[in-house]
């Protein structure tokens, strides 16, 4: 997981700066947003020339999801007081995994912290790498960076996908109309809006339909 | 300031406050079926969002780029043939910078 982790990283630092960030804004979000898919959300919308209101909106959007996993972590991770300053900033995809897959809390809590320890640095440094190496070259589109960013998210949809959970055929839906919707508002919208449009408009149904 | 650094720091702050209100905040509210089904359908239509306009977008007006186009394919092999994340990422790109190579 250090592997995948680092090579987004990197991904990650090469489309920020290929989006037009600098590398300083590209370590910044490493540093105190990390979370990836959120960073690559901002990223992505900027790269299209995109409203950065309607790019920060589904960066935080997307980071609405670490609060359901905080929900879930609290208790495993038995954080109260300060030190729940410090470990929410560490409640993302990959170390909720690691810590809900422990046999007990004890090993959940270690789970977590070597995870994000290892994670925070891992990112951090890969992000530096990408963004400095991407700034050297003049065109990152001869060197096929921008398929990089939609193929990242789409590696990361991929489980939800084709997983065997329930819910399989509704995400696959949801998906499809995601995509649809975004592009259909696309000529009436400025950059950046139809994402959010494509969410809020899922966001509806969803609490239209609970079951 | 430049008006991307406000959009970095907003982000940043958000994401943090968004993971600091999740640890803190009553934990039934777990238990509500609308709670879960927004963190199970929100992203994934964000995500397909995302990689549409990423893919056929150039600002308002839509079209296909046909390199970038092939290599979104490729990660898709790739990712029925189970490549790791690596392999998934530099398959769509060495497609799509050979095929501009190619043509350009």
């Amino acid at each position: 997981m250090g592997i995948a982790v680092g090579l987004s990283g990197v991904a990650f630092g090469a489309s920020a700066v290929t989006a037009g960030l600098s590398v300083a804004q590209a370590c910044v979000l490493s540093l105190f947003a990390f979370t990836g898919a959120s960073q690559f959300a901002l990223a992505g919308v900027i790269a299209g020339g995109g409203n950065l209101l309607a790019g920060t909106a589904g960066a935080l959007l997307l980071g609405a999801r670490n609060s359901l996993y905080g929900l879930r972590m609290a208790d495993v991770l038995g954080a109260r007081g300060k030190a729940r300053f410090l470990t929410a900033h560490g409640v993302i995809d990959e170390t909720t995994a690691v810590a809900l897959a422990q046999p007990d809390e004890e090993s959940a809590r270690r789970g977590f912290l070597v995870t994000f320890a290892s994670l925070y640095l891992t990112w951090n440094l890969t992000t530096l790498l990408g963004a400095v190496g991407t700034s050297w070259v003049a065109d990152p589109a001869t060197l096929g960076l921008d398929v990089v960013g939609p193929a990242t998210f789409l590696a990361i949809l991929w489980p939800r996908l084709t997983g065997d959970g329930p819910e399989k055929g509704a995400l696959r839906l949801v998906a499809g109309a995601g995509a649809a919707i975004a592009l259909a508002v696309t000529p009436f919208t400025p950059p950046g809006v139809p994402v959010l449009v494509a969410s809020v408009a899922v966001l509806a149904v969803t609490l239209r339909r609970p079951r | 300031m430049s008006a991307a650094w406000w959009a970095v720091i907003v982000t940043c702050a958000g994401c943090y406050a968004l993971k600091l209100a999740g640890i803190s905040a009553p934990r039934r509210l777990l238990d509500h079926p609308r709670v879960q089904r927004f963190a199970a359908l929100v992203p994934v239509a964000l995500l397909a969002a995302l990689i549409a306009v990423q893919m056929f977008a150039h600002g308002q007006s839509l079209h296909l780029d046909w390199p970038r186009t092939a290599g979104l394919g490729a990660a898709v092999v790739a990712l029925l043939l189970r490549a790791p994340f690596l392999v998934v990422l530099a398959s769509a790109a060495v497609v799509t910078a050979a095929l501009r190579w190619l043509v350009g």
